[in-house]
């Protein structure tokens, strides 16, 4: 089985992300990158379904010449090649167009099954897998918190607002996982060594056929009219629990008016 | 007036509270025409009326209720192609996000996730990066798709006449690809959902145990309150994940928000610091989220949760 794994690198959550000034995209320079947390569930997942039924793992990544640590990294988790979409043209894309490059790579190298997080971090769109499914014209099982292939037929549990779907397609198809779904390993040092030798391809938008206008800043379909950062909350009271910090909390409430 | 297209989101003939926020916030830019995938149409006609919706377009045929996503969209496509509407407004869930996805590029449209409001000019704001960025921007390209965060919006009663219109349209068959084959409900009791609620009291890995979870459920009950959890806590299968709130979970912004047991992680904090009110109970003064607090107790959530449990059924909730 052909299974390719979307990974996105993003700015670390726990670092103070930023927009730039000028032209209100991400700052991406000025903070660590790291794997979308989502997208190691989404490699994990990879790796468990071609350690089950055979095949190979590609990873999938377009972004900045940064973004080649988080594929060497998932690399290490243990995939056996990647692709690496690296193009100046590229910045500011959003997440319309960044559906057109994926579905442009993927029809290039074929897949029978393709895996993406069910969000990024920073975009937080949670669109893609709807996105691909749709220009690749196959089934999209997403958020998936569990997923089983039999031959040729998918099966997933949906996590939905209510509970959870069962939701059966047949491959090839577009998975998208939630961080239900596998715990993901941590790289051995065998497969930090083994990466380094891996075969990554580099592509740019010439290679894709894509024109400059179409990606990027020019061609994005949204555009940011400004944007401020939130002013943080006034301090409120603590109280230390002393006997009577139900009854504290009580009057806060009535003196709020929520009872 | 160019119609403005609202998603509906119902379950079992039910209509979601967010369907007449939406139909609210349509009323602004257009004619608010209402669109209907499955069954169930004529029974949530009424209330679609009450708050302004001109039209129902109905696509009622039971295959439309057994594809995941591909049927709302290629509904809503065909409606944009026919109508040229002002926006396409759905509602920020999993699924409606998707339905936006799958319209965008089946239109060639912009589209814009989590807006909490729009401004004139269809500026939509959202807060991003867990909430400390409040960014506004438009759709450039095609028919604007915005997906709307429930509770953004107070529905406000308008009469409209709803008029059911039947859509002659069929599901392709590649849109036939990952068909539904069972829905399974988790319900926890008859609590307000959580996304609609004006009150949420969660509970995290503090409360230790699903037992002691009854804690969190009594009050929440005193208060008429929603129950969410933290990931700690559904990870450990102390309460169904739907009721997660955080960047993976659902994004509440109630007027009350009681975090227990909650250390108030990032992650966390991303599905709930817009909250109009938010009150603390931990043991560890040093935790983050009391930097959210305006009011935070400092102690142990067994003590603390009985008591002001006891003190609200003196007082009564309003
Ligand atoms: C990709 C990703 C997505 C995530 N998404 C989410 C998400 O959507 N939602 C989410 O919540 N988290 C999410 N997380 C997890 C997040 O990072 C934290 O691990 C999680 O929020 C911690 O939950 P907690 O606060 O309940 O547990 P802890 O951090 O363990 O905190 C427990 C708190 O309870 C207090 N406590 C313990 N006993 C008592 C007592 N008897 N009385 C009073 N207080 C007590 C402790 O002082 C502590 O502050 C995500 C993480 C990742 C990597
Ligand atoms: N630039 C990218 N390169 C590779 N995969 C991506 C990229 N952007 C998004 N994805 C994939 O799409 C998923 C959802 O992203 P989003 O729709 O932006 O929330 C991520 O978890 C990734 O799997």
């Amino acid at each position: 089985m052909n299974i390719v794994v979307c990974v996105k690198q993003v700015p670390d959550t726990w670092a103070e992300r930023k927009l730039k000034q000028g032209d209100a995209t991400l700052d991406r320079e000025s903070v660590d990158g790291v794997i979308n947390e989502l997208d190691e569930y989404a490699i994990e997942e990879g790796l468990q379904q071609a350690e089950a039924h055979g095949g190979e793992v590609t990873i999938l990544t377009m972004g900045p010449q940064k973004a080649a640590d988080s594929i060497r990294k998932a690399l290490s988790m243990g995939a056996d090649k990647a692709v690496h979409v690296l193009d100046d043209g590229l910045v500011g894309t959003d997440g319309l167009q960044t559906s057109q490059v994926l579905a442009q790579v993927l029809t290039r190298i074929g897949f029978d099954l393709v895996i993406v997080g069910s969000e990024s971090t920073d975009a937080r769109m949670g669109v893609m897998a709807a996105m691909l499914a749709e220009r690749l014209g196959v089934p999209q099982v997403s958020l998936a918190s569990k997923l089983e292939i039999d031959g040729q037929a998918v099966k997933i549990r949906r996590q939905t607002d209510y509970g959870y779907d069962q939701v059966e397609a047949s491959l090839p198809a577009v998975v998208s996982v939630v961080e239900k779904i596998n715990e993901p390993r941590y790289p051995s040092f065998k497969g930090i060594m083994a990466a380094k030798k891996k075969p990554v391809e580099t592509l740019g938008l010439a290679d894709l056929g894509i024109e400059a206008d179409q990606v990027g800043l020019a061609g994005a379909s949204t555009e940011v009219v400004s944007f401020a950062q939130r002013p943080p909350r006034q301090a409120g009271t603590v109280v230390k629990d002393e006997g009577d910090g139900g009854a504290k909390a009580a009057e806060f409430l009535a003196a709020q008016k929520f009872i | 007036m160019a119609e403005v297209l609202v998603l509906a989101e119902h379950a079992n003939g039910e209509v979601k509270k967010v369907t007449f926020e939406l139909i609210t916030l349509a009323r602004r830019f257009g004619e608010p025409a209402v669109v209907w995938t499955g069954p169930g149409a004529e029974g949530a006609r009424d209330r679609l009326a009450e708050f302004g919706a001109a039209k129902v377009y109905v696509a009622a045929g039971a295959e439309f209720a057994e594809y995941v996503t591909t049927p709302q969209a290629e509904v809503l496509a065909s409606l944009v192609a026919e109508k040229s509407p002002a926006a396409v407004l759905v509602a920020a869930t999993g699924e409606g996000k998707e339905v936006a996805g799958r319209l965008a590029v089946k239109t060639g449209s912009g589209v814009i996730t989590d807006a909490v409001a729009l401004d004139d000019g269809l500026v939509a704001e959202q807060s991003i990066f867990g909430g400390s960025i409040v960014v506004k921007s438009k759709v450039k390209t095609g028919t604007p798709i915005i997906a709307v965060r429930p509770n953004s919006v107070t529905p406000q009663a308008e009469a409209g006449a709803a008029d059911l219109v039947a859509l002659d349209v069929q599901l392709s068959d590649a849109g036939k690809g990952a068909k539904i084959t069972e829905t399974v409900v988790q319900e926890r009791g008859e609590r307000p959902e959580l996304t609609e609620a004006s009150i949420v009291v969660s509970g995290g890995r503090g409360v230790g145990s699903a037992e002691h979870f009854s804690l969190i459920e009594q009050l929440a009950d005193s208060l008429g309150a929603a129950v969410g959890a933290s990931r700690a806590a559904t990870d450990a299968g102390w309460y169904p994940h739907q009721f997660q709130v955080g960047q993976t979970g659902k994004t509440v912004a109630p007027q009350l928000y009681l975090a227990v047991g909650i250390s108030g992680a990032i992650q966390h904090r991303a599905g709930m610091q817009t909250s109009k009110t938010i009150m603390v109970i931990n043991k560890d003064p040093e935790a983050p989220i009391f930097e959210l607090a305006d009011f935070g107790v400092v102690g142990d959530l067994f003590k603390v949760v009985p008591q002001l449990v006891a003190e609200i059924g003196q007082r009564g909730q309003v």
